[in-house]
């Protein structure tokens, strides 16, 4: 039995051991003069697991009892999350090497926080959740943290452990509930012990805890009190960090936790997520408004995005489950191209993050210009570019799932959202005149810069693909 | 009533005791003492339930590394209590409110709890009836929970490289001490000895 | 009669009771004779004659120790946490005492037979810590303060390697109860057939670690009266500072009984043939005090840094190293099965 579970598990296995090996081989050598070349092969490292899963993974695998699945949806997210994490490696390495933040620690405590997430969207177990979140959360709070002289960045990251620990600990006491009331942790148990039509009151209260946890972790507003200030401390490369895979992996999570635990009981949770989904785009949509740090502005970004993922989920439908992942794909693409541009806004070789300092960009570099305005344009859903279509997929999913007043809420936000973007633009082009930004010295972070703009553009044709795939991730959430 | 009855009314009130001043002691240091109390009548606690492997790894653990960490750190705590006592008497009112928000929540909660069917034969205890806990709890932990158990080892790793890549500077401004150089070196390469006369120096 | 003390509540009451007394108090009258053994070994390392006024030889020293301390006044220092000043070196002593409770003298003569008695002592051990810490903190002096901070780093870094140690010795066991381990130590070769040859360089490690953990010399540095005067006991006088004594030496001969259950056979003899019994088990624990007593008599102190080095980088391994090795060997019972002497499961 042991010999099957491990067979199934065996991307997590090997990642683990690279990280650890990697560790101690680095350790006993060269140190932080081998960082460069750990991130590289870490991101290279990435990339092959997630062509090996998406290519290998077949079919529908339990591991450990219950535990851990290996399925459609846990490959899809995993695959995207595998690159979106090496994207976000490679394209920062260069960034942190010259203002010495370059530790080896960092690639070795991604690739931990990876087996972290790998985890979360596999499990089947609430256990086996609440391990993989502390170990993604842990190594993120360190990595938070790794410019430990610098006030904003400790700051940073005591912010987020604390809140972090917090919504563990409201977790943990749902999970307790849950477990007192179903007396089983595995999803299985729970889904057969819930049965179908309405939950229990107490049973209600545990699951009510266990959506604010995992709200914490996505950001989604009530919880969102973190992110603005932990993507503002963090050093930049690793707020990209944070605005990709991890929200990817919580989205998946709470996509787990809702269908494979609470199926049967959707209208339980269903107001739930919609109120979380409607106060989070409207707060990101408003609160960016005032933003002048551009960091910031992001998070409050992903914030509002995090609403519009959320509203795929209200739905409480296959229909809702692919387009929330159709959603976190594009979600994550747009954030790698931008901060790939944010990485690169240095005066003097300082950063700056300032949005004021893009004026009149559009002289300096038109084609970077261009691709910031397809990503901004994108981001605000904009047609014809390939924001609006993921926005589309999920107001139709929360349309169909007979939620029209949530739907109507978020054309409404992302209405008010678009000002913030479009104001970016309304900078780079029609600014005032102001001191020039350096040009721009990482190659990779211009490759991402323009490939990320392309794929905004040309992704209208056929999504690459992914919605199929999503659509197939999706119906393997579903009961069957 | 038997003497296991008393033992746990003697526990179960040391636990509520220690726990309660833990929260009010005015003296930090107190406060960790109480708590240690805490652990202890837990620990006993639980030996009564029979999970004796339990209950040590809980003194050993907590009350032998944890808690005299805990200590270590607040006793070297330089911290202004009047001044923290200020900000507590701030900030009692709303805390009391949530406080009973929350306690009125659970009680809805209580009252019309509820299991499912199920969940009374699923939790039922797992101890096989011919041999010891920690042999069955070995068994469990290795075998259906050993997922779990090597995810733990890596959450606790990662809480050691983060320990380390925040705290460690490494000094180079000072001598270290190499000891295994030092054990290394032979007297005969690092001393000489010489024949003096008597009366000629050398 | 028997029904006595096997029913009824009282009944049993006693013979608990009678029980503990029945160890503490020997033990107790030994220690007396003990701590003279210890000076008066000193004493000879460095060629002095030791305590030899009361009593023939000096023998009623301990006794006359005794009641100097207790007709003494306490003395509180000023801005003490009485409470917490006076309840150090209770802890200490009764820690101390209570650990005696698992260990057996011979073949079922115990007061609990646990099945997890080592962790037991584990445990306790591991609280006789706060009877140093306490007393340091609320003595409101430096000295005592820095002993007890040093006291607190040192007996957490060793119980480590203490406790790895024990673990090697628990798997080649298979069981966690002192009966059990010492009845797999009995073989036909008598002394050969005893831990100490299998678990050879850790029979050391244990002594040296043990050592640490009782903060005994060379590791005494939480008391270290060239530096911190006496650390920890400075502000102790009269009958707390006799139990503060008292609970270490309880402690070291605790570690001495450990030493002779884990590695040397505990009561079984060491040539085959010759009877089993208590009195080997006194013999060892005397063995092992009389190393505890040569080693404090020749060895200097350590110097802090020093003591922190070999516990965490190099005890520390090693008994990590040897836990896996042992699995190994236990696993495929290599050595004849010496790894592998499991009394139940496997």
């Amino acid at each position: 039995m042991i010999q099957a579970d491990l067979n199934i598990i065996l991307p997590e296995i090997l990642l683990a051991i690279y990280a650890m090996l990697a560790l101690l081989a680095v350790v006993y050598t060269g140190k932080d003069k081998m960082a460069p070349m750990l991130t590289w092969l870490t991101a290279g490292v990435f990339a092959i697991l997630a062509v090996w899963i998406g290519i290998s993974g077949e079919g529908e695998n339990i591991a450990f009892n219950g535990m851990f699945h290996d399925d459609a949806f846990s490959r899809f997210a995993k695959v995207a999350m595998l690159l979106a994490g090496a994207a976000v490696l490679v394209m920062g390495a260069d960034y942190m090497q010259r203002r010495n933040m370059l530790r080896f620690e960092y690639p070795i405590l991604v690739a931990l926080a990876m087996v972290g997430m790998m985890t979360m969207v596999s499990a089947g177990d609430l256990m086996a959740l609440y391990m993989g979140l502390e170990l993604q959360s842990l190594s993120l709070y360190v990595v938070a943290t790794l410019r430990r002289d610098g006030v904003k960045s400790t700051e940073a990251g005591m912010k987020y452990f604390l809140l972090g620990a917090l919504s563990s600990g409201l977790l943990l006491y749902g999970s307790s509930l849950v477990y007192g009331f179903a007396g089983t942790t595995t999803f299985a148990g729970i889904v057969e012990a819930v049965g179908h039509g309405h939950a229990p009151l107490g049973l209600l209260f545990g699951l009510t805890f266990v959506i604010s946890g995992l709200a914490f972790k996505v950001s989604a507003v009530p919880f969102h009190m973190w992110t603005p200030d932990v993507y503002e401390g963090a050093p930049t490369p690793i707020t990209a960090f944070f605005a990709t895979a991890p929200k990817l992996a919580a989205m998946g999570l709470f996509a787990r936790v809702l269908f494979d635990a609470f199926g049967g009981v959707v209208g339980d949770w269903q107001q739930i997520i919609a109120l979380l989904s409607v106060l989070s785009m409207f707060l990101g949509a408003v609160a960016a408004i005032g933003q002048t740090n551009i960091k910031r502005l992001m998070a409050y970004s992903s914030i509002a995005h995090m609403g519009y993922a959320l509203m795929g989920l209200a739905a409480g439908t296959a229909l809702g489950v692919e387009a929330m992942l159709v959603y976190m794909a594009i979600y994550v693409t747009m954030n790698v191209g931008t901060f790939a541009f944010i990485l690169s806004m240095e005066k003097d070789g300082q950063p700056v993050t300032d949005i004021a300092s893009l004026n009149m960009y559009s002289k300096q570099s038109s084609g970077r210009a261009l691709a910031l305005l397809f990503l901004m344009f994108s981001l605000a859903g904009v047609p014809p570019f390939l924001g609006f279509f993921g926005k589309l997929y999920v107001l139709r999913a929360a349309y169909e799932g007979g939620l029209a007043w949530l739907a109507i809420a978020g054309v409404v936000a992302s209405v008010i959202g678009a000002f913030y973007y479009l104001r970016i633009v309304f900078y780079m082009y029609f600014g005032k005149e102001g001191d020039a930004l350096d040009a721009p010295r990482s190659l990779v972070q211009q490759v991402l810069l323009m490939a990320s703009a392309a794929i905004m553009l040309l992704g209208i044709v056929n999504f690459f693909g992914v919605d199929a795939a999503a659509q197939a991730a999706a119906a393997a959430l579903m009961p069957h | 009533m038997t003497i296991a009855d008393y033992a746990f009314w003697l526990f179960s009130i040391c636990v509520i005791v220690g726990g309660f001043c833990t929260v009010i002691s005015r003296n930090p240091v107190h406060s960790v003492l109480w708590l240690i109390l805490a652990f202890l009548s837990a620990a006993g606690l639980f030996v009564l339930l029979g999970a004796e492997f339990v209950a040590m790894l809980l003194i050993i653990v907590y009350v032998g590394a944890v808690a005299v960490l805990f200590l270590f750190v607040v006793m070297m705590l330089d911290v202004d209590f009047a001044e923290l006592k200020a900000g507590m008497a701030k900030y009692l009112p709303l805390s009391l409110l949530i406080g009973v928000i929350l306690l009125m929540q659970l009680g809805i909660v209580f009252g019309p709890w509820e299991f499912s069917d199920s969940a009374q034969s699923l939790r039922a205890a797992v101890t096989p009836e011919d041999t010891h806990n920690t042999a069955a709890l070995g068994l469990i932990l290795y075998d259906q929970y050993f997922l779990l158990f090597q995810l733990s080892g890596l959450i606790l790793l990662v809480a050691m490289i983060g320990a380390i890549v925040l705290t460690l500077r490494h000094r180079k401004d000072i001598k270290r001490q190499n000891v295994l150089e030092q054990m290394w070196r032979d007297p005969a390469d690092a001393m000489e000895l010489k024949d003096v006369k008597p009366g000629q120096g050398l | 009669m028997t029904e006595f003390f096997t029913t009824t509540y009282l009944g049993i009451t006693l013979l608990t009771l009678g029980q503990v007394l029945a160890v503490v108090v020997p033990l107790l009258v030994a220690l007396a004779f003990l701590l003279y053994a210890d000076r008066k070994i000193w004493a000879a390392v460095q060629l002095r004659r030791g305590p030899n006024v009361v009593g023939i030889f000096g023998l009623l020293q301990s006794f006359a120790d005794f009641i100097k301390y207790a007709v003494k006044e306490i003395v509180y220092p000023a801005g003490s946490d009485k409470v917490v000043f006076l309840l150090a070196p209770m802890v200490s002593l009764v820690m101390a005492l209570i650990a005696w409770a698992v260990i057996p003298f011979n073949d079922g003569w115990v007061v609990s037979d646990l099945n997890v008695a080592i962790l037991y002592v584990m445990a306790v051990s591991s609280l006789e810590v706060y009877g140093v810490i306490m007393g340091g903190w609320a003595s409101n002096s430096k000295y005592p303060f820095l002993g007890s901070l040093r006291s607190a780093a040192q007996m957490i870094s060793y119980e480590v390697s203490l406790g790895l140690i024990i673990i090697g010795i628990i798997i080649t066991t298979g069981s966690m109860n002192f009966g059990d381990i010492v009845m797999a130590q009995d073989g036909k070769y008598g002394i050969f057939s005893w831990y100490w040859l299998p678990h050879f360089p850790m029979l050391f490690l244990f002594l040296i670690s043990a050592m640490a953990e009782t903060n005994r010399p060379p590791f005494d540095l939480p008391e270290a009266e060239s530096e911190l005067v006496a650390g920890y006991q400075v502000e102790y006088s009269s009958t707390p500072f006799l139990l503060f004594m008292i609970g270490e030496y309880v402690a070291i001969v605790l570690m001495c009984a450990l030493v002779s259950l884990l590695f040397l056979g505990g009561w079984l003899s060491p040539i085959p043939g010759l009877p089993d019994g208590i009195v080997w088990m006194l013999l060892k624990i005397c063995f092992v005090f009389f190393i505890f007593s040569m080693v404090k008599a020749i060895s200097p102190r350590y110097r802090y840094d020093q003591l922190m080095r070999i516990g965490w980088k190099v005890f520390l391994p090693m008994s990590l190293i040897w836990v896996v090795l042992v699995s190994f060997l236990a696993k495929f019972e290599l050595f004849g099965g010496a790894y592998a002497r499991w009394a139940i499961g496997g």
